[in-house]
């Protein structure tokens, strides 16, 4: 089984977030990269079934040259092979990134006579959180498809996807090839091993030069919400706070 | 010309509250253009609940509209929609569909926004809104944009419109061209408002025509058996972080919730760590809640976990760092080790019931 799992470089932002000085982006000067939650967990999905059934996973991203660094990590976990969109650094719509990925998807048909069986994704970005590029390249692809999977068995019949909602369990069987996004939960993504880091140091990343694209929507400029910014009350330090601590519950009205 | 909304209901076929805030988000660009808003909610049959008994729409010779006061979202649906300021309720019957159908439900919409000239199609963001919506978008080669908390028309094709990135953490000002702006609305920042005046909308059923590609991914669906307080709808939820050590410090968490009534949540630390399952989690990539008390326990207060939290009514932080961004979130704070409060807490409160 050939799986393609894309993954995109953001910021990790901690306690607040600053903005560049044209506030049109996030200041990352002082800030490491990661990818999402979801995302790590779309990797270790892909690898446990390449694990348990052979083929390969192909980690792909669609961003600027440092975004090898994800597909490093990607790798680290047990991905085979990387693939890198390289972009100038200009933010890229999800039309555009589902067409570019989907550009590489029927490259490898082409190159292979075999499509990617499975395409996995987050089910939304950690940054723009644009909730449509697995169902847009599913379209592009005319893959079925079926989003924030929270647990997934795949067989010679095909794909199971369970997710929860409003209280009820969705079951979706898809035929393969199909396109699906999952959810932090699905997994628990393992660390890197020794062995793993080494060889997504020296692994090889094929580099791919798509051309720009415009989405309809323009950017005029990110601020941060005007949350009332408070100063915590303290109540008092340690056991001491405890009598504290009852009263304000009592006050609250959450003692029965 | 009108504005298309996709509402969504619960088992027992109530309008959702995150419907009611995407009617109330679609008035905010039909109240500026005069357009009529269309509510399109989807026959019992198709949401999955039953309906396949006598009402089904499928059946032959039924009036159509008494049909979608029975099988749509019923006479007390109608007249909340009508009070939101919905000028006409439209049942989408997707024909041989059982369950939740994503994308017959999105080629259900693209035919009836077409028909009813529609300069707007907005759906809640919620699992199922994004997905119908991103659906819709992908077949009508149309932009979608997720979490809108403003819209503005500002041309024929051109809407001024804000919207969250980063779980709400950071706002976004942008200008969208588009033929008909595929919106999703985040729920979280727009509340429900009710129409200054009241409607009686119209109800008519449409039935779109689908191809096998459409209905080929569906929903089975099954109830679950929840027990105990679900995380997403407590009314105090005791939250522990890094700061509590280990798996076990959870006891004098899940002591507290109990003594409280309330849940337990955890952060994406926690999780990571194997300490408690995911399911517990609170945040951008966990769940959303908003109780009235929200206890933070050795939880720093990252922007991705408050994400999850900030429309807590209070919040109280338990932390050995006075510093920690949570302090400038929470209303009340205890400095020092949780381990060793905790424990105390829960004394007093059992020795207190005694
Ligand atoms: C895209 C993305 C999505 C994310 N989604 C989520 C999400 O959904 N939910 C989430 O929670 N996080 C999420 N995160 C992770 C988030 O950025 C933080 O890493 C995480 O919330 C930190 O958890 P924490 O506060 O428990 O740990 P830490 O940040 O390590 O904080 C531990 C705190 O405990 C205090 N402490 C230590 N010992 C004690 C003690 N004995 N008594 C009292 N206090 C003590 C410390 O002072 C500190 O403030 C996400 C990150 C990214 C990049
Ligand atoms: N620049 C990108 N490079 C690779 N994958 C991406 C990129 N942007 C989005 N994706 C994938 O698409 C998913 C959904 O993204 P979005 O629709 O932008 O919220 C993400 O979780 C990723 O799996």
């Amino acid at each position: 089984m050939d799986i393609l799992v894309c993954i995109k470089r953001v910021p990790m932002v901690g306690g607040r977030i600053s903005l560049t000085p044209d506030g049109r982006g996030v200041d990352t000067e002082m800030l490491g990269f990661t990818m999402s939650p979801h995302e790590e967990c779309a990797v270790e999905a892909a690898v446990r079934l390449v694990e348990r059934d052979g083929g390969s996973v192909t980690a792909l991203t669609l961003g600027p040259p440092e975004a090898t660094d994800q597909l490093r990590d990607a790798i680290a976990v047990g991905a085979n092979a990387a693939i890198l969109l390289k972009t100038d650094g200009r933010e890229w719509g999800p039309t555009a990134t589902a067409a570019a990925i989907t550009a590489v998807a029927e490259q490898h048909q082409a190159q292979t006579g075999r499509p990617y069986d499975l395409l996995l994704f987050g089910n939304e970005a950690a940054d723009t959180g644009d909730y449509q590029v697995a169902v847009r390249v599913a379209h592009l692809l005319g893959h079925p498809c079926a989003t924030g999977i929270k647990q997934l068995e795949v067989d010679v019949h095909g794909v199971h996807a369970r997710r929860e909602y409003r209280g009820v369990t969705e079951l979706f069987e898809l035929p393969l090839p199909a396109v699906l996004s999952v959810k932090e939960g699905i997994n628990l993504p393992r660390y890197p091993s020794l062995p793993g880091r080494m060889r997504a140091k020296k692994a090889q990343i094929d580099e791919v030069d798509p051309e720009w694209q415009g989405d309809g929507l323009k950017l005029d400029g990110l601020r941060v919400p005007i949350s009332e910014r408070r100063q915590a009350a303290i109540l008092g330090h340690g056991v001491e706070a405890v009598p504290a601590l009852v009263d304000l519950l009592e006050r609250l009205g959450v003692l029965s | 010309m009108s504005v298309v909304c996709f509402v969504e209901q619960d088992a027992e076929g109530v309008i959702v509250d995150s419907s009611l805030r995407a009617v109330t988000f679609a008035r905010m660009l039909s109240d500026q253009s005069g357009e009529e808003i269309v509510a399109v909610a989807l026959s019992a049959r198709a949401r999955g609940s039953g309906g396949a008994g006598p009402g089904s729409l499928d059946g032959a010779g039924r009036n159509p509209a008494e049909g979608s006061l029975s099988e749509g979202v019923g006479q007390q649906g109608h007249e909340v929609l009508g009070a939101y300021g919905v000028g006409d309720v439209c049942l989408l019957v997707l024909p041989r569909t059982v369950g939740y159908a994503p994308r017959a439900l999105a080629t259900g919409l693209a035919q009836l926004a077409g028909a009813a000239r529609a300069s707007a199609v907005i759906a809640a963001s919620t699992d199922h809104g994004n997905e119908v919506m991103a659906h819709l978008a992908a077949l009508s080669h149309l932009p979608m944009v997720a979490n809108c908390s403003e819209a503005r028309r500002v041309g024929p094709t051109t809407l001024q419109l804000s919207r969250q990135r980063w779980g709400g953490s950071l706002i976004e000002d942008s200008v969208l061209e588009a033929a008909v702006a595929l919106l999703t609305v985040a729920t979280d920042e727009v509340a429900p408002v009710l129409a200054p005046a009241a409607s009686e909308p119209a109800a008519r059923t449409f039935t779109p025509e689908l191809a096998e590609t459409d209905i080929a991914v569906r929903a089975i669906e099954s109830r679950d058996a929840t027990s105990g307080v679900s995380l997403a709808n407590a009314k105090v939820v005791v939250s522990g972080g890094r700061g509590i050590g280990g798996a076990e410090g959870f006891a004098a968490v899940e002591q507290l919730a109990g003594l409280l009534g309330g849940a337990v949540g955890v952060s994406r630390a926690v999780t990571s760590l194997g300490w408690r399952p995911h399911s517990e989690q609170v945040g951008q990539t966990g769940t959303r809640v908003s109780p009235d008390l929200y206890i933070a326990c050795g939880i720093s207060g990252a922007i991705q976990h408050l994400a999850g939290c900030q429309s807590a009514k209070v919040m109280v932080a338990i932390n050995t760092d006075p510093q920690a961004p949570i302090m400038g979130r929470a209303d009340y704070a205890v400095i020092g080790d949780v381990n060793a409060i905790l424990p105390a807490l829960v004394d007093a409160l059992s020795q207190r019931s005694r």
